[in-house]
């Protein structure tokens, strides 16, 4: 097996996925970047009234899903009234989640809000650039956004501020590959298969065995060393 | 009632003293100054593998004597990444993937998945294959819930009901059989259709199913519901109010037993589940008794859609016809130019999506199972994200299990319905 940086070379060609998609998506966007398309749910119209300048445009999915680009530096603001306020009462946080589109574009950090008592449903979107991956946590108004927000942490690398718990989830805590589910990362990982077998076997059972809050331990790093070189 | 006393034959130590009064011992231990243990707390590990966990799920629980002070859950054990695996595959080589997160309830998975990616690409499925998917469906979710009376009923100490239940699974594992050729990963579902049309005889063989499922309802009603030490294990434990289940994200049995009648068949209505006559069970304690109740009157809600479901089950074709989704005939194939074509471009090319987004979630058997699909304009997703119950549903553990004993926190995780292969994915 050959070291890393040159396999990884190799399948540059080979990792169409990588580069993400092509240009259909850019035309569908710049298409509907106006934000005049009529929305079919109310909170749509009241969010811009609400927050005027924050609702970057709206958007129709899939038929009748209402998409909303927020500014992500007002976002826990944005969510918390959409908590609480009566009209909308969007006490159901179905999930938090990002897409990466890859070839640079920022990343989407998307929310699947849903009201039990209106029976409405809203995607709120946010855009982060690829150099401030960072977005206010929403585990204070849900607290079942806890570890859906490890998730994305885990497999984004966006950073949620103020999450009272914000480390890996899915992947092991010392996991020094990247972001799994970035387009930039291999489907293979960074590692060759003979450097992920080493720390698979050299790392500290202990690590897992003692919780971060419990005792206040620093997790082993695995030899900084062998950093990206195939051992085999 | 009569009331009487028992008598038991038990040998009488010969250091007794006349008449059976204990000899007191040297020292009485009460006697004695007791130590000071002070506030130091133990640190347990229950799993990875330990069958009380269903599955490879590890809890690090910090314990004060008995009582479990904290809890915190380590994931990943069985993590296989498959959203990132799915950005690599074309839309329907996904549904082999989708079955195998959880295994407990295949076909709601596999029906899950295509239908987002319908919904994405405005693809509407023919009547027939819309009944037959919501029997399936419903179905699984017996299936699923049957596995969890079975290890729920052991996990509180009983073990016949177990049995039971396995033997009306195996009946379902036999139809899943029947219906696709695999008993677990059935992958049954196909963008626009089904894998292939229900065979001969098999809404008989479901019919059956559901007639005889009652009576085996029956009697594990009658060996749990009212049973002492089910009740006094369960009752109490573990509750959660409305409000902070909704708070927490749960969904499903779990929210319902709180007493929030949130169903997605009933609020957010597909394939026609608002023509379904059926109710939605709902509890009032949120406690693990309750989403026990909650879970054994679904399963009773379910056999009255599948008979609904059997009987308006048209006939006529399974999938959509349109060439440019559905695979041709083998024998159109194999005698006409043109069906050939379609077939070799459908398998190599894949059929493209929309550059868009589409969230569709369904009631699956732990709680609202959303499908998130992001297209662009070609064969393979650029994002495909499940939304799962379980794992959400998880995250409440530690919220549920502190202050109550170790022995309970087994009877929680037990109750919350969890499996492994769809929290670590």
């Amino acid at each position: 097996m050959t070291g890393d940086s040159s396999s990884r070379g190799a399948f540059d060609g080979f990792d169409l996925v990588a580069a993400g998609p092509g240009v259909a998506r850019e035309d569908a966007g710049e298409a509907s970047a106006p934000d005049s398309v009529p929305p079919g749910n109310p909170s749509v119209g009241a969010l811009r009234e609400r927050f005027p300048g924050v609702v970057l445009r709206n958007e129709i999915c899939a038929g009748d899903e209402d998409v909303v680009y927020v500014n992500p530096a007002r976002i826990g603001e944005i969510l918390r009234w959409l908590h609480s306020d009566p009209d909308q009462h969007y006490d159901h946080l179905a999930d938090v989640t990002a897409v990466d589109y890859g070839g640079g574009r920022p990343l989407e950090v998307v929310y699947q809000l849903w009201s039990i008592p209106h029976r409405a449903a809203l995607r709120v979107k946010c855009e982060l650039p690829l150099d401030g991956l960072e977005i206010e946590s929403v585990t204070g108004i849900w607290v079942g956004a806890d570890w859906l927000e490890r998730e994305v942490y885990d497999l984004f690398g966006i950073t949620f501020a103020g999450h009272p718990d914000l480390r890996r989830i899915l992947m092991p805590e010392n996991y020094a590959e990247g972001h799994p589910l970035r387009k930039d990362f291999p489907l293979r990982g960074r590692f060759s298969r003979a450097e992920q077998t080493r720390r698979a076997l050299t790392q500290d059972p202990e690590d897992y065995y003692v919780p971060g809050e419990i005792a206040e331990r620093v997790p082993q790093v695995v030899g900084e060393a062998g950093e990206g070189e195939g051992a085999g | 009632m009569a009331t009487g006393t028992t008598e038991y034959a038990v040998r009488r130590n010969p250091e007794m003293g006349p008449g059976g009064t204990p000899v007191p011992s040297p020292t009485d231990p009460f006697d004695a100054p007791e130590p000071e243990f002070g506030s130091e707390t133990m640190l347990v590990n229950v799993g990875p593998q330990h069958p009380a966990t269903h599955g490879v799920l590890r809890l690090v629980v910090e314990l004060d004597g008995e009582t479990v002070v904290s809890v915190v859950p380590r994931l990943g054990y069985l993590h296989s990444s498959f959203e990132k695996l799915g950005e690599y595959r074309t839309w329907n080589q996904i549904v082999t993937l989708t079955d195998r997160m959880d295994y407990l309830a295949p076909l709601i998975y596999n029906c899950a998945y295509v239908m987002a990616v319908e919904k994405l690409m405005g693809i509407e499925v023919t009547e027939r294959c819309k009944v037959a998917r919501v029997i399936c469906m419903e179905m699984d979710r017996i299936f699923s819930h049957l596995l969890w009376l079975g290890t729920w009923a052991i996990d509180v100490g009983a073990f016949t009901p177990f049995l039971y239940a396995f033997q009306q699974r195996e009946k379902v594992y036999t139809l899943h059989e029947a219906l696709t050729g695999a008993r677990i990963t059935t992958s049954a579902t196909r963008i626009g259709g089904m894998m292939a049309d229900l065979p001969e005889g098999w809404t008989k063989g479901v019919r059956e199913f559901a007639d005889n499922l009652p009576a085996t309802l029956d009697e594990i009603d009658t060996l749990l519901t009212c049973n002492a030490i089910h009740v006094g294990r369960t009752q109490g434990i573990g509750a959660i109010s409305a409000e902070e289940a909704v708070n927490h994200g749960l969904t499903g049995a779990n929210l319902r037993a709180s007493g929030v009648p949130y169903d997605v068949r009933k609020d957010r209505p597909y394939y026609d589940y608002e023509s379904y006559d059926f109710e939605v069970p709902i509890g009032c304690h949120g406690d693990c008794y309750d989403r026990y109740l909650v879970r054994m009157e679904e399963m009773r809600q379910s056999i009255r859609i599948l008979h609904q479901a059997l009987d308006r089950l048209p006939g006529g074709p399974m999938d959509v016809e349109d060439p440019r989704i559905s695979l041709p005939s083998k024998t159109d194939c194999m005698s006409d130019m043109e069906s050939m074509i379609h077939h070799f471009k459908l398998i190599t090319d894949g059929i493209p999506a929309p550059a868009e987004d589409c969230w569709f979630s369904v009631e699956g058997s732990k709680g609202e199972l959303g499908m998130y699909v992001v297209g662009d304009g070609g064969p393979k997703p650029v994002r495909w994200r499940i939304r799962p119950p379980s794992f959400v549903n998880l995250s409440a553990i530690a919220k549920l299990a502190e202050g109550h004993l170790m022995a309970d926190l087994i009877v929680i995780n037990a109750s919350l319905d969890i499996v492994l292969g769809e929290i670590d994915r």
